[in-house]
C-alpha cells in the first residue's frame, strides 16, 4: 500500500511547473483567440461564443472530422491484429529477437516528414517501385491524382510506419507471461488457438488498451506524414482536422475560429482519453 | 517455431525494410540516373549526395542543431521526471490521481493546436529560434512519457528496500542517487530512448520555433525542392542520415527495450 505523504508534492512541483508553462499557458492563449475577433496585434473585439457557433456548423471542418474518424478507425483495425500476429511470430530469445527488434523499431525512428518522403518516392510511377510494379501490373496507380489511391497510400504508410509499435508492446506483454501457463496448457492438451484465446489475449488486455490508447490519440493528431506525401489532396481527400487546423490559422490567418475548433478538438481527444484512462485503472485494481 | 510464424515474420520484415532500401538504393544514385529509369540498384555508384551534405554548412549544422536540442530535451526530461515517478509510485497525495491524468492528456495534445501560442510565447520571452526553445516545446509530450514509464519501472522495486536504507541512516537524496537510481539503470536508459525517439522525430514545434541558429534537420531537407525540380539523390541521403542516430540509440537498449515497450508495467 502507498503511504499518504502531501510533502511528495515538493516531488512533483518540477514537472507541474514545466508542464504548465508549455501547456496551461498556450491554451490560455487559445482560449483567448476563441473569444476574440483579432485584426492586428492592437484592434480586437471580444465576441463571445460567435466563433464556436461558426466552427460547429463549418461543413469544411464536419468533412474533416468525419475524415479523420474514418482513418483513426482503418488505422486501429488494421494495426491492431497485425501488430498482435506480428508479436506472435517473433522468435522469443537470443540473437534473432534482438535482430528482431531492432528492425522492427526503425520505422519508429524514422522522422516523420522523412516517413512521408519515402512513401512519396516509393509511390511515384516513374521513380518509385511500389508505383511502377503496381502500373506495371496493370493497375493504373497514382496517388496524387485518385482519391483512392491516395487514401490507401496514407492508410499503408500509416500502417507501415505503426504497426511495429502495436507488436512491440505486445511483445513485451507476451514476454511477461510466466512459463507455466504454458505447461498448464500442454497439459490439457490445449490448441495453439485456445492457448491464444484463453491465456496470451487475456494477459495482454492492459498492453492492448495502451496500444489501442497510443495509435487512436496520434492516428487522430496525424500531421506531417500525410503533408509531405499529398499535400492533403487530390482536392481535400486527404486533409485530416490538424492540417485543415493550421491551414486556418496560419495560412488563412482565420486565428478565432482555428482557436474554437482547436479546442473542440482537444476536448474530443481528452474524452476518448480519459474513456482509455479509466478502463485502465479500473482492470489494475481489479488484477 | 514453425512455418507459418516464419513466413508472417518474413513478410512482414520484407515489408518494413523494402521502402528503405529503396531510400538507401536512391541516395547512391546520381540525378539523371534516378530520373533516367528504374534501376534496382544503383549502376553508377556515387557517393556525390553525401558529399554535398558533408560540406555545406547549412546542411550538416541541421544534423548538429537536432542532437543538440534532442540530447537537451532528454536531459531535462530525465531529471524532472526522475523525482515525479518516485513520487507517484511511492506516495499518495492530495490530487495524484488527477495530477497524473493531466500529465497524460498533454502527451494527446494535437501540436497543430499550440502552434502560434508556442511561437508568441517563446519569441515573448526572447527564447525563439534558439535550442532551449525547441527542448522546452518537446517536453510537453516526453515528460508525461517519462514519467509513465520510469512510474513503471519504479513500481517493480520493492518498498522494503527504501525503509531497510532509511533504518540504515541514509538521507533521501543519498539513498535516492546512489541506491535506487542504480537499481532502475536500465528504465532510466529506456526512457531516455523514448524521449530521443519523440524529439528526434517531431517537425511540426521544431519548424516553427526555429529560423536560422537552431534550425532542424528535418526542415532543412525542404531545401532540395527548388526552381529546377527536387534534388531527389540529395533529399534520399538526408533521409538516410536521418534514420542512422536512431538505429544507434536502439543498438544500445535493445536488451531493455523489450520490458520498457510494456511501458515498465508488466
Amino acid at each position: 500500500m502507498k503511504v499518504q505523504n502531501n510533502h511528495a508534492w515538493w516531488l512533483v512541483l518540477p514537472v507541474f511547473a514545466l508542464v504548465a508553462f508549455s501547456a496551461i499557458l498556450p491554451m490560455m492563449t487559445v482560449v483567448n483567440y476563441s473569444v476574440q475577433d483579432i485584426f492586428d496585434p492592437t484592434t480586437r473585439f471580444f465576441v463571445g461564443t460567435d466563433w464556436y457557433e461558426k466552427v460547429l456548423t463549418d461543413p469544411r471542418l464536419h468533412d474533416s472530422l468525419l475524415r479523420q474518424f474514418i482513418f483513426s478507425a482503418c488505422v486501429l483495425a488494421i494495426e491492431i491484429p497485425l501488430g498482435i500476429a506480428v508479436a506472435l511470430s517473433m522468435p522469443t530469445k537470443g540473437r534473432w529477437a534482438s535482430l528482431c527488434l531492432i528492425v522492427l523499431a526503425i520505422p519508429l525512428l524514422i522522422p516523420w516528414n522523412v516517413v512521408g518522403t519515402i512513401w512519396q518516392i516509393f509511390g511515384r510511377g516513374d521513380i518509385g517501385l511500389l508505383g511502377w510494379a503496381l502500373n506495371a501490373l496493370g493497375f493504373s496507380y497514382n496517388y496524387a491524382a485518385d482519391t483512392l489511391d491516395a487514401w490507401v497510400t496514407v492508410l499503408v504508410m500509416d500502417v507501415w510506419h505503426w504497426t511495429s509499435l502495436v507488436a512491440l508492446l505486445c511483445y513485451s506483454g507476451l514476454r511477461a507471461i510466466p512459463d507455466v501457463y504454458y505447461q498448464a496448457a500442454r497439459i490439457d492438451r490445449a490448441s495453439s488457438w485456445a492457448v491464444f484465446r484463453h491465456i496470451q489475449l487475456p494477459k495482454l488486455k492492459s498492453v492492448l488498451l495502451i496500444a489501442v490508447m497510443l495509435r487512436f490519440m496520434d492516428s487522430f493528431m496525424i500531421y506531417t506524414e500525410p503533408f509531405v506525401l499529398t499535400g492533403g489532396g487530390p482536392g481535400n481527400a486527404t486533409t485530416f482536422l490538424s492540417q485543415t487546423l493550421t491551414k486556418m490559422a496560419v495560412g488563412q490567418f482565420d486565428l478565432g475560429p482555428a482557436a474554437a475548433f482547436s479546442l473542440i478538438y482537444f476536448l474530443i481527444i481528452l474524452l476518448v482519453s480519459w474513456l482509455f484512462y479509466t478502463a485502465m485503472t479500473h482492470g489494475d485494481q481489479n488484477r | 517455431m514453425n512455418a507459418r510464424k516464419l513466413v508472417v515474420l518474413l513478410a512482414y520484415v520484407l515489408f518494413l525494410l523494402v521502402p528503405i532500401y529503396w531510400l538507401l538504393n536512391m541516395s547512391f544514385k546520381s540525378n539523371t540516373e534516378i530520373l533516367g529509369g528504374l534501376t534496382f540498384w544503383p549502376q553508377q555508384f556515387t557517393l556525390d549526395n553525401y558529399r554535398v551534405i558533408f560540406t555545406d554548412r547549412s546542411w550538416y549544422s541541421g544534423y548538429l542543431n537536432s542532437l543538440y536540442y534532442v540530447c537537451l530535451n532528454t536531459v531535462i526530461s530525465l531529471c524532472v521526471a526522475l523525482p515525479a515517478a518516485y513520487a507517484f509510485s511511492r506516495y499518495r497525495f492530495l490530487g495524484d490521481k488527477h495530477l497524473f491524468f493531466w500529465l497524460l492528456t498533454n502527451r494527446m495534445a494535437p501540436p497543430a493546436v499550440f502552434l502560434l501560442p508556442f511561437f508568441q510565447l517563446y519569441s515573448s520571452i526572447g527564447l525563439f529560434d534558439t535550442h532551449l526553445a525547441v527542448a522546452l516545446a518537446h517536453c510537453l509530450f516526453n515528460v508525461p512519457l517519462a514519467v509513465w514509464i520510469l512510474e513503471g519501472f519504479m513500481s517493480g522495486v520493492p518498498k522494503e528496500i527504501d525503509e531497510t536504507a532509511y533504518i540504515d541512516g541514509y538521507s533521501f537524496p543519498k539513498f535516492f542517487l546512489r541506491l535506487f537510481l542504480p537499481l532502475i539503470r536500465s528504465g532510466i536508459g529506456v526512457t531516455a530512448f523514448f524521449c530521443f525517439m519523440f524529439s528526434w522525430v517531431e517537425l511540426l514545434l521544431a519548424r516553427t520555433l526555429t529560423s536560422v541558429d537552431a534550425k532542424p534537420i528535418v526542415s532543412v531537407m525542404t531545401r532540395t525542392v527548388s526552381a529546377s525540380g527536387i534534388d531527389w539523390g540529395v533529399l534520399a541521403a538526408a533521409g538516410v542520415l536521418t534514420i542512422l542516430p536512431g538505429v544507434l540509440v536502439i543498438w544500445f537498449v535493445r536488451n531493455h527495450v523489450a520490458k520498457g515497450f510494456a511501458l515498465g508495467r508488466v
